[in-house]
């Protein structure tokens, strides 16, 4: 493949740095009408009424929404239908939406919500997930029974046993905090009544078009066929823009239907900061055996995940942190209890990383705590337990059929950050003014959606008569560049220009459901839908000139926009072909369909091979910390990823990059406070976003084995990059000052002398 | 009143002058390319050029621009739409992710390298501290604001050729902003000698 090495290639490039990419708030209607949610001031309470009278005598508000006025479904989910369109019984956490007052100008729509008043009674809230999971705690959903959202298990081996064979017990309790996505754009939404059939065109800020859809159908109560949610660009989403994102769509759609306009709803940061979900802050109980050789014999761990108000998809995300409770590591006998709790909170979602960060931040200071006791290195240690080709994890999957690359992807990043050389430097706390430490983490991670649900993604292609060629796919650009992917994949594919190619503009209408795009799975299922579908296409154009050709349609060749037979003489141009096909009254038109491979799961044992393929990862980071002030410096930070193949090498590292910057703000900035549950980081002066300055330089190094189940040997890079930098940070900080932090955002004060054995001695 | 924007002289109606500057740029010019992202300032994405100095335009008034010369990212590339060479160069180091950031980054990155043609690493860093970015890690935005850098040099090469020698006189990367040769978007704009977006002096 003729890889773009020297310079990055995006179909949407040149518009992003024009500013002529038209995001949704850029788009102009005729005749719009702005919206604005309405929110209470209540955390919990019962409803008594909602008064919008105030709101509509507001002099250019047009109609205030409640719940009575969703002609369909007001309650809707991904998992439990307890999402509100709008706040109906209860007010459940306090963003909760209670009304959105549409109005002729956006100012007066904001003014008009401002006077919505609410009166409820308050009922006893519950902000602590321990504390929910108690008999007699407030419920947040009474009719759900319990404030158990869901539980995970697994089973392996025998703990007891592998507990009795440790020399070593290293018993720890991590806490994680609650992290805003901070998606540059937020959340929005214009939605246009279609005069011609009455369909609802939706353009807005949303990573999931088909689950976008189904809320919109399921709140106006019409066919998903009458919802038409078309491709806009996106201003950032790390998995942020599925639910709320599809609640604002649902919303707007509805204010456009009943007054049949044009309706806009672009949201203010603070609505999108108190209302949005977000990345489950986690309790987790971990204790772990380990003999003098070196090797984990048991692990126990109990994690609690604080889900907030509404289910959303806690189940998946603590499904992903279940089945990775060991990290990258070979574990014989493992009990591991997994609780997804309703509070009172923010709701809890998903989030680049979707339940793996919290566990890596646990696992990858657990394994160092044990090289500690043990008595021999980190390094040492993660190779005596790492998984290796053919491997067993710990719900009993075989690590066959792709190359198990933790080993190689730890002696990358170890041989360009001469990491043990570094180690050696580390100050451990002694020594005035900055303290330097070197740490690092690594991961494996299950790729794609795995046994959480329904795995497959469609592609279409359409060449026409001049040679140019249609391609569109199942999976969305979030921002990363899918559009881009899918198009090099073709033209590599089909030896053409990547010029010829144009991504159509995506439609719910025009390409099948497949899925959202998350999980990091856009690469690896819509390439590998592109790809299967440009095989059929060149099957079809193969048999179409194969005898012009004089070879078999098998032994037709495509190169340099030439279509090739037995000798390089027998050719056509591809262009040339494209026309006569249409003359033979053949189509070049194709539709592929990839299928993620078989996975099985037992809910009851928590066994079963969970993903189809996996990805490895391992970051290191140099940073100093300032004796007097606490404050981090990180100097330089270094990933090495196995991408399985890299198919847009710069955007491979861009995300690299962005992960690790992300993983900073987790590891040491970040964190949304909600005293009493009411938010009070509503906005990106006071939510602590990595700036320039808060970075390192940084190496990104793409380790490539070709995966033989993908069908472009392409894997995943989104989330693997998100994962790991905040536990190698932790560990840089102990080996800066001796002190282990075992609670999100790492806190550092002015820090004390160590004791004669170091601090981090226990 | 009379605004400058993008080289045109744009007459401000009355009813105009409380408007927040962005949603008369947005809105009444359809220069959309500056982002509301977070309204208080503290994001960078509405980030434009007020003559010549980079400015976050979310919290300020139209009546606060009288007479001034503003440039958005719709006027950086040439009228026939080649692009920038610091926009080529955000497009050829895979700057760009999701894009939203990406004009207000620009603008930032254009106001430092008129003052500062020749910048180190940690300078370019410096500079964009005040623009929030999360899909990149900067990494790549660094890049290529450092791959650009030397096409300012060149340009200011041509009105003080010292520069090009790689002795940059103290105080001379300032001057550079306020010479009136360079004050417009023309000579840093498309291709080298083009005159695009070339307007009178502001008076």
């Amino acid at each position: 493949m003729a890889k773009p090495e020297t310079k990055c290639w995006r179909n949407d490039a040149y518009a992003k740095v024009t500013g002529k990419a038209k995001f949704t708030d850029d788009l102009k209607f005729a005749n719009v009408l702005h919206a604005a949610p309405a929110y209470s001031d209540f955390v919990h309470a019962r409803i008594v009424s909602i008064d919008t009278g105030a709101a509509e005598k507001l002099a250019g508000v047009v109609k205030v929404l409640t719940a009575k006025d969703v002609p369909g479904t007001n309650r809707f989910g991904q998992i439990i239908r307890d999402f509100r369109i709008f706040a109906d019984d209860k007010i459940h956490y306090h963003g909760d939406v209670v009304a959105v007052v549409v109005a002729e100008t956006r100012e007066i729509a904001i003014r008009g919500a401002q006077l919505v008043k609410v009166n409820a009674e308050p009922l006893p809230a519950v902000f602590d997930p321990e504390a929910a999971m108690l008999p007699g705690a407030p419920l947040v959903h009474e009719n759900h029974g319990t404030n158990l959202i869901n539980t995970h298990v697994v089973r392996h081996g025998n703990v007891e046993e592998g507990f009795k064979q440790a020399d070593f017990i290293i018993e720890e309790k991590f806490q994680t905090q609650t992290v805003e996505h901070a998606y540059m754009e937020t959340e929005a939404a214009v939605c246009v009544p279609r005069s011609t059939d009455g369909v609802i065109e939706v353009y807005g800020s949303m990573q999931h078009p088909f689950s976008t859809r189904r809320f919109v159908a399921a709140c106006l109560g019409v066919a998903l066929s009458e919802v038409e949610i078309i491709g806009t660009p996106m201003g950032g989403g790390f998995g942020g823009k599925d639910d709320t994102a599809a609640i604002v769509c649902a919303r707007t759609a509805l204010a456009a239907k009943l007054l049949n306009r044009p309706v806009k709803m672009i949201y203010c940061r603070d609505w999108s900061m108190r209302e949005s979900y977000k990345r489950h802050p986690y309790r987790v109980h971990y204790k772990m055996g380990v003999s003098k050789a070196g090797r984990i014999t048991a692990v126990q761990c109990k994690i609690i995940a604080d889900g907030g108000a509404y289910c959303s998809v806690t189940p998946w995300v603590t499904w992903r942190s279940t089945v990775q409770c060991c990290g990258p590591y070979v574990v014989e006998n493992v009990h591991c209890d997994t609780f997804g709790v309703y509070t009172n909170n923010v709701v809890a979602g998903a989030m680049r990383g979707f339940g793996s960060p919290q566990m890596n931040f646990v696992i990858e200071q657990m394994v160092e705590l044990a090289a500690e006791r043990v008595g021999i290195s980190a390094i040492e240690f993660r190779r005596c337990n790492m998984v290796r080709q053919g491997s067993v994890t710990i719900t009993g999957q075989k690590l066959d059929g792709h190359k198990v690359a933790m080993e190689q992807a730890l002696d990358t990043v170890l041989r360009e950050m001469d990491y043990e050389k570094k180690l050696a430097k580390c100050s451990h706390g002694y020594g005035d003014g900055e303290l330097y430490g070197i740490g690092l983490a690594m991961s494996y991670r299950g790729v794609s959606l795995g046994a959480e649900g329904v795995d497959f993604c469609a592609a279409i292609i359409n060449a026409q008569a001049d040679g140019s060629i249609f391609v569109e796919v199942g999976v969305h650009e979030n921002g990363q560049g899918a559009e881009s992917a899918m198009s090099l994949l073709l033209a590599e594919e089909l030896g053409v220009d990547l010029d010829r190619i144009r991504y159509r503009r995506s439609s719910t209408s025009n390409i099948p459901d497949s899925g959202t795009t998350v999980a990091s799975r856009g690469t690896i299922m819509g390439g590998g839908a592109v790809t299967l579908a440009a095989r059929e296409l060149k099957q079809k154009i193969a048999e179409a000139f194969c005898e012009k050709l004089h070879c078999a349609p098998g032994a037709v060749r495509f190169a340099n926009n030439f279509i090739v037979g037995r000798s390089d003489t027998d050719r056509i141009a591809f262009a040339d072909a494209m026309r006569e096909m249409w003359l033979m009254q053949r189509f070049p038109f194709a539709f592929g369909v990839f299928k993620a491979p078989r996975v099985t799961w037992d809910e009851r044992t928590g066994q079963g091979d969970a993903y189809f393929t996996w990805v490895y990862g391992c970051q290191a980071v140099e940073l100093t910390v300032n004796k007097k002030s606490g404050k981090v410096k990180l100097l330089n930070a270094v990933a090495a990823h196995d991408v399985g193949r890299a198919v847009n090498p710069e955007m491979v590292r861009g995300q690299i990059y962005g992960g690790m910057a992300m993983s900073t703000g987790y590891g040491l900035h970040e964190e949304v406070k909600a005293p009493d549950g009411k938010m009070t980081t509503l906005n990106l002066n006071t939510y602590r976003v990595p700036r320039s300055m808060d970075l390192p330089e940084m190496k990104a190094i793409i380790i490539e084995n070709p995966d033989p189940i993908s069908p472009t040997g392409a894997k995943s890079i989104g989330e693997p990059a998100n994962e790991i930098l905040a536990p190698a940070i932790a560990n840089a900080i102990f080996n800066a000052t001796g002190r282990r932090h075992f609670t999100l955002p790492i806190h550092l004060g002015a820090l004390p002398e160590p004791t004669a054995c170091g601090e981090g001695c226990k | 009143m009379k605004l400058f924007v993008n080289g045109k002289e744009i007459e401000v109606p009355a009813g105009a002058m409380e408007k927040r500057i962005v949603e008369f740029l947005r809105e009444d010019l359809d220069l959309t390319g500056a982002k509301n992202a977070c309204d208080v300032g503290a994001c960078g994405a509405c980030t434009i050029l007020v003559n010549d100095e980079p400015l976050k335009i979310c919290v300020k008034r139209v009546k606060d621009f009288s007479g001034q010369r503003i440039l958005t990212i719709e006027g950086l590339a040439a009228p026939d739409g080649t692009l920038h060479p610091l926009q080529q160069a955000f497009v050829d180091c895979g700057a760009i992710q999701c894009g939203f950031c990406t004009p207000g980054m620009v603008m930032t990155a254009h106001a430092f390298l008129l003052k500062n043609p020749r910048p180190t690493r940690e300078q370019i860093r410096r500079a964009i501290f005040q623009n929030l970015c999360r899909c990149t890690g900067y990494q790549q935005i660094i890049d290529a604001v450092e791959k650009a850098a030397p096409h300012y040099r060149r340009v200011a090469s041509g009105i003080l050729p010292d520069v090009e020698d790689g002795i940059l006189p103290s105080g001379t990367s300032r001057d550079i902003s306020t010479r009136p040769e360079l004050s417009t978007a023309s000579p840093l704009g498309g291709t080298p000698g083009s005159t695009a977006g070339r307007r009178p002096a502001a008076t």
